[in-house]
């Protein structure tokens, strides 16, 4: 045993800093990446749904609204949309990472470890929200076949939006997840979430004059404030009648005030912090 | 030991209650650092919420306990950076490399990056998965995630080392090398290890032994004395009426027995002359005898009133959650 002991490479683990905590988010963050790439037919997956929004449903309806659009194709009008579509996807189902880790064990790993809870959470938030701006970042890509340019302002603006809003939905889902610990039961409250958010959202159609009772669920859904800016960043980089821009982007509006597009913007961040906020609390309380 | 440490594990007065029942009833005890510490009981007795508090998971209701000399309620992270977990469900990312699980944890409890290669080669070494450093978890066996588990809870040098049923279901094989490990690494960093089992052979191993029941530590000492303690040989009879030889033993000679694994069991002091006796008193049929010098079996029937093989038909439930988790982890 004693040529073992000359050789032992002892470890020593540091009392708790900023700096061990940023390294305890960015392992988990990575681990995030990790898995997901290691998962292709996860990444294929995610992406079948806004491709079926996009192409099927677009030309398919395009008939239907050719008469009404001035001449701007349906797909080029819900690419906006079907974007913000794939960033939200991904990022609900990627905070099920949350449930899983509980469910098989691996998020003791992390509980009983040096770090806070905190890290935990925002580690968590940040790599899902990395995924699901990805997964939005491979439709983006698509922009030229719906006669979108490729525009660095509109790329990065749009990159930076889909970042956003993947950051608030994850942080929604972690949230979610931190309150629900049964993987079965995470998912089906997921799936109660998604469509409506989607629908109610407007990713499909413009907000001004709906049914009084859509408008205001329209206003109540986060995901409005995310789709609008999204979808003005793109309509700015479209050559189109100024007759179409109005109706086919009218902007969201509250009693008729105009909401400035960076207002959205600090809307979707505030509610993301919020909820992760929240989350950290409840998480820190609860494990 | 070469360094000066505090105590591995210190605990005064330990109480938990849950909805006022009592799990744990002021329970004290001293590990000494680099002592290797079994801890024995009947499922429910106690074991898990103990070591749940010792590792800073579950706030004591009272009372007080340190480990490597801090205390686990008001310094709590210099606890949880001085103790390694190996907990008996397993808490691998199947999906990641055995080097990638070892990584995270490095990452996690902030390890100097100049040494955690050199660790992580070792380790891996110590438990003979270097050559799988970069096979996925999921493609491992039972006994080499075990093993995966211990190096990964070693990767931080940990002062006191906590094992949950380390070898629970694995081979023999395994079960020795696992054995091996435990005791270089006593050895070679001095490190203090505290463990449950179920299997009486290895709790020889330990230094002492304590033994919970009912939320209480019933005995502590080391193997050799506690078998002493018990003094007695143990004669197990195979009888055609057990009730009936309980009953004839009580009524010729005094004898309190039980029946443990089907045979009736007792405890005297001579058992190779008193056999004799007892084909020759006895109206009930014997099919078979067995005499045996006390053994760690003894002890804990002695000190709990069931052996440990006994106990643990409690823990089929256990197993059954082990065995549910496998299959949820198919499922994704």
């Amino acid at each position: 045993m004693s040529a073992v002991v000359a050789d032992v490479v002892a470890a020593r683990v540091p009392e708790r800093s900023w700096r061990s905590e940023a390294r305890a988010v960015k392992i988990i963050w990575r681990r995030e990446l990790i898995r997901f790439l290691g998962d292709r037919a996860q990444i294929m997956m995610a992406l079948i749904q806004p491709l079926l929004f996009l192409f099927v449903l677009g030309s398919g309806l395009e008939s239907l609204s050719a008469a009404t659009t001035d001449g701007v194709d349906l797909k080029t009008f819900i690419f906006p949309g079907v974007v913000c579509m794939a960033v939200l996807f991904t990022a609900l189902f990627r905070a099920a990472s949350l449930v899983w880790d509980r469910e098989l064990g691996f998020l003791r790993e992390m509980l009983v470890a040096p770090v806070s809870r905190s890290s935990i959470i925002v580690g968590k938030c940040l790599g899902g929200a990395t995924l699901a701006a990805s997964q939005g970042v491979i439709v983006l890509a698509l922009a030229a076949l719906v006669d979108v340019p490729y525009d660095p302002v509109l790329i990065l603006g749009v990159l930076g939006m889909m970042l956003l809003l993947a950051f608030t939905v994850t942080a929604f889902g972690v949230l979610v997840a931190v309150c629900i610990k049964q993987a079965q039961t995470f998912t089906s409250v997921m799936q109660m979430f998604l469509m409506p958010m989607f629908f109610v959202s407007g990713a499909l159609y413009p907000v001004s004059g709906l049914p009084s009772w859509l408008g205001v669920l329209n206003r109540l859904d986060p995901l409005t404030y995310a789709v609008d800016p999204v979808r003005h960043l793109v309509f700015n980089h479209l050559e189109i009648s100024e007759s179409a821009r109005r109706t086919l982007d009218p902007g969201v509006t509250w009693w008729g005030w105009d909401l400035p597009p960076l207002f959205e913007v600090g809307m979707v961040l505030l509610l993301g912090l919020a909820m992760m906020g929240v989350a950290i609390r409840q998480f820190s309380r609860t494990e | 030991m070469s360094r000066s440490t505090p105590p591995g594990i210190e605990v005064a007065d330990l109480v938990k209650s849950y909805d006022e029942v009592d799990a744990v009833r002021g329970v004290s005890f001293t590990v000494p650092p680099g002592e290797v510490f079994g801890f024995l009981g009947p499922n429910g007795a106690g074991k898990s919420t103990t070591i749940n508090m010792l590792c800073t998971l579950a706030k004591p209701t009272s009372g007080a306990a340190r480990v490597s000399g801090f205390d686990v309620v008001s310094q709590r992270d210099d606890v949880r950076r001085h103790i390694g977990l190996v907990f008996q469900d397993p808490t691998l990312d199947g999906y990641l490399t055995a080097e990638q699980n070892l990584r995270f944890h490095a990452e996690l409890y902030g390890i100097d990056p100049g040494v955690v290669p050199a660790r992580m080669d070792q380790m891996l070494k110590m438990v003979d998965l270097a050559d799988r450093r970069d096979k996925p978890v999921m493609t491992f066996s039972g006994g080499m995630r075990r093993r995966l588990e211990i190096a990964r809870g070693l990767m931080h040098s940990p002062r006191v080392l906590f094992l949950d049923e380390p070898t629970i279901g694995l081979d023999p094989q395994t079960r020795s090398s696992i054995w091996r490990y435990i005791r270089a690494l006593q050895e070679t960093e001095g490190t203090t290890i505290f463990m449950t089992t179920h299997y009486m052979d290895e709790a020889e191993f330990c230094d002492r032994i304590a033994i919970m029941d009912r939320g209480e530590i019933v005995v502590l000492d080391t193997p050799e004395a506690l078998k002493a303690s018990v003094g007695a040989d143990r004669v197990a009879l195979g009888t055609a009426d057990n009730d009936a030889a309980l009953a004839a033993l009580e009524d010729h000679f005094g004898i309190e027995a039980t029946v443990a694994e089907g045979a009736v069991t007792f405890h005297v002091d001579s058992g190779e002359a008193f056999v004799p006796r007892v084909f020759a008193e006895l109206d009930v049929a014997i099919t078979s005898v067995a005499v045996s010098r006390p053994t760690l079996d003894d002890v804990f029937m002695r000190y709990t009133g069931t052996t440990i093989r006994d106990a643990e038909t409690g823990g089929v439930a256990d197993q059954n959650r082990a065995m549910m988790r496998a299959l949820a982890g198919a499922r994704r």
